[in-house]
């Protein structure tokens, strides 16, 4: 039928090594990113406001689970401790963006300048912290980053002239750029952008450097120490891989891009309360890599889009389910609360997905993209 | 980097590479032996794994470790690649002392290895297990990386173009890109070979490279071997049981029982040395157990290396 097209179209049939290392080294794979981007770029005008910032928040958590599979998903370094970096990017971005005056530190900053530097200071945070991984190595290196994000908590409830304390918190990151206010409706060439719009767009903008940035590094040379690291790491050595300074790395940039996350996504929510940061907000991220698929980074990014949305979904759920309810304690004969079946829903899916499919999401896109290169045979 | 890092293994000739470009390695001892170890001894808890073990392996030769099981070859290997440290001796390597140093240190000056129990990234392909290999030569940085285009990229294809050379050099072209956990025991070895190669050695270490292979595997992985010498002029040490391998391959050889040098020779001499036999004999039925590396060792541990 279609001979033409499969001859012509034999993906794998490269000329030459520099095309077969190119980041998108197939015709199918640079149609589908071209297709993703031009719909990601187009969703603000075909969505809604209320999910266009949902889409936000999941662009700046992919941020955040992109760096958390380079140090756990690729260099396998176990950290528990990610909501930490979180906060410290959130906070001094709060910090620097706030305005002067208030009752916490404010240094009016453009946002421009305190992304970046929310995600050094986290980076700095992570180099400080990265010894402990040369020390450690799996299970107790877990605990020693969960050490971590407990001591976070207590510093961050109590540094109040930063934070301002637990149960009140302050304002979030405020998003000017060159003297113009994102988080207000402005006018650009004759077309009101509605704040959503605007920091949705600014999300995606992030998220897509950053993400090209991460893939960069995952074939590189360095990536492929992460993994060697993560799969044998006195194999890795004795071929030459420095151990310490990959785990330094990895821990290093991966708070860097937590730190940014935290910024951006407290740009679009604009409360920050210093308890957010807490052991639940690792354990999403790492549901985020784990059902996203480990060493991937658009798994990384499947993986946040999927856990940020879930409690939109379930929230519509009582409507169809009778034994649902959204209130939050049970009454009326329900049987469960949406944030009981959330909880359920981030346990079951993780299990889930360890056992049927440990690549995650991304392994599940492969094995349809296999069935459908491989069609009609089922082999 | 550029030159250096496309070398033609296909030329037939070639003189021992990497030496060129690795300004550090070029020693401070000249004329001496590639590789000296001198008196090392290493015991775990009691065992003693090496009981003062001395050896020198020249900068064409293919040296042969052999001995029973447990004998401590393997040991001589992780001592020698950094793994184990050694209570007493040294090793100087190409004008190095190795004790100390830390295995990727180790590997940056040269070193390869493969292992007994095949030690390769499983989850990744055949092509960047090799491409892992070239890990000492990478001069790119992360920043560099992340950025990738320039010198990333420059390197990246060098380093590709040299791990294709060895692809096809070692015949795995159909294999490139399957992940390495799912190929024949067999192909694994042969890219556990590759993997070593792509460092561009100065001297390779093979623990036992055609251990559970059958009869034409075996053949394959001893013409691979050969070629390595004869083609790359890359010395090696050789730790094997199949003494017909042993026997074909090495210009010179080492047996050892628990531990202790019996005897170092050509191949020859070796196989029809009295303590050679008795090690072997000794090691199966008559003594099995009782680890009394005492007295038919002694006096033979005497003639050590030359
Ligand atoms: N990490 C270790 N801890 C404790 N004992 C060890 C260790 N490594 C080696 N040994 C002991 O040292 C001795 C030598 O072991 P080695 O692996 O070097 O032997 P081998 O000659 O390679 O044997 P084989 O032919 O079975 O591979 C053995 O008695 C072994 O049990
Ligand atoms: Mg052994």
């Amino acid at each position: 039928m279609k001979r033409g097209a499969t001859i012509s179209g034999r993906p794998e049939l490269r000329t030459s090594y520099r095309a077969d290392m190119a980041l998108l080294n197939s015709r199918p794979k640079r149609l589908g990113a071209g297709v993703i981007l031009a719909a990601a770029l187009a969703a603000p005008f075909l969505i809604t406001d209320a999910l266009l910032a949902i889409a936000a928040l999941a662009c700046a958590a992919a941020i955040g689970a992109i760096g958390l599979n380079l140090v756990s998903g690729y260099a396998g370094q176990v950290s528990l401790g990610h909501a930490f970096f979180i906060g410290a990017g959130a906070f001094t971005a709060a910090a620097l963006t706030g305005d002067p005056g208030e009752s916490v530190y404010g240094l009016g900053l453009q946002w421009i300048v305190a992304v970046p530097a929310a995600g050094l200071v986290a980076a700095v945070l992570g180099f400080l912290v990265s010894p402990i991984a040369s020390r450690f190595r799996g299970l107790y290196l877990a605990i020693a980053t969960l050490g971590l994000v407990f001591l976070g908590e207590h510093i961050l409830d109590n540094w109040r002239s930063l934070t301002g304390g637990a149960g009140a918190g302050r304002r979030g990151v405020i998003a000017e750029i060159g003297g113009v206010r994102l988080d207000q409706p402005t006018e650009v060439a004759g077309l009101v952008l509605t704040t959503s719009q605007q920091l949705y767009l600014l999300a995606l903008v992030l998220l897509v450097v950053l993400a090209v940035l991460a893939r960069n590094l995952a074939r590189s040379a360095v990536g492929r120490a992460f993994e060697a690291i993560r799969d044998r790491d006195i194999a890795a050595e004795v071929m030459g891989v420095r151990l310490g300074r990959h785990k330094m790395i990895a821990f290093t940039l991966s708070s860097f891009y937590a730190g940014v996350s935290g910024a951006v996504y407290y740009t679009v929510i604009n409360q920050i309360n210093p308890e957010s940061f807490n052991l639940l907000l690792s354990v999403q991220f790492i549901a985020m890599v784990l059902i996203g698929g480990i060493a991937t980074i658009s798994g990384s990014i499947m993986g946040a889009f999927f856990i940020t949305f879930l409690p939109r979904i379930t929230r519509e759920l009582p409507a169809i389910v009778p034994f649902l309810t959204a209130e939050p304690t049970l009454r009326d004969g329900a049987l469960l609360t949406v944030f009981q079946l959330e909880a359920i829903l981030y346990g079951v899916l993780i299990v889930g997905f360890l056992i049927l499919e440990p690549r995650g999401l991304y392994g599940l896109w492969v094995r349809v993209r296999n069935y459908w290169k491989g069609w009609p045979f089922t082999y | 980097m550029g030159a250096s890092s496309h070398p033609q293994h296909t030329t037939s000739h070639a003189t021992p590479q990497s030496r060129g470009d690795q300004p550090a390695v070029g020693g401070d001892d000249e004329g001496a032996p590639l590789l000296t170890v001198a008196d090392v001894r290493l015991s775990f808890a009691g065992v003693r794994a090496l009981d003062g073990v001395s050896l020198t392996v020249g900068e064409h030769e293919l040296f042969a470790v052999i001995g029973p099981n447990g004998a401590g070859k393997t040991s001589i290997f992780n001592v020698l690649s950094g793994v184990y440290r050694p209570q007493q001796g040294q090793v100087r390597f190409a004008g190095h002392d190795l004790i100390g140093r830390e295995p990727y240190a180790i590997a940056a000056l040269g070193m390869a290895r493969t292992f007994q129990n095949i030690e390769l990234f499983e989850n990744l392909t055949v092509l960047d297990n090799l491409m892992l290999g070239r890990q000492r030569h990478v001069r790119y940085g992360w920043a560099q990386a992340m950025w990738w285009l320039g010198p990333a990229r420059r390197e990246e294809l060098a380093h590709r173009r040299h791990v294709e050379d060895l692809i096809d050099f070692l015949e795995i072209e159909a294999y490139r890109k399957h992940p390495v956990g799912l190929l024949p025991y067999g192909i694994q070895k042969r890219v556990e070979l590759g993997r070593a190669l792509a460092m561009e050695p100065r001297l390779l270490l093979l623990d036992e490279p055609v251990a559970g292979m059958n009869a034409e595997e075996t053949e394959d992985m001893a013409r691979f071997i050969l070629d390595v010498r004869d083609e790359l002029g890359i010395p090696m040490i050789l730790v094997e049981h199949d003494m017909r391998v042993v026997m074909d391959l090495a210009d010179r050889v080492l047996c050892l029982d628990f531990g202790q040098p019996l005897v170092t020779g050509t191949p020859e001499e070796v196989q029809q040395h009295p303590a050679v036999l008795e090690a072997y004999l000794g090691g199966g039925a008559t003594t099995p157990t009782a680890p009394t590396p005492t007295a038919p060792t002694s006096d033979a541990a005497e003639e050590g290396p030359r």
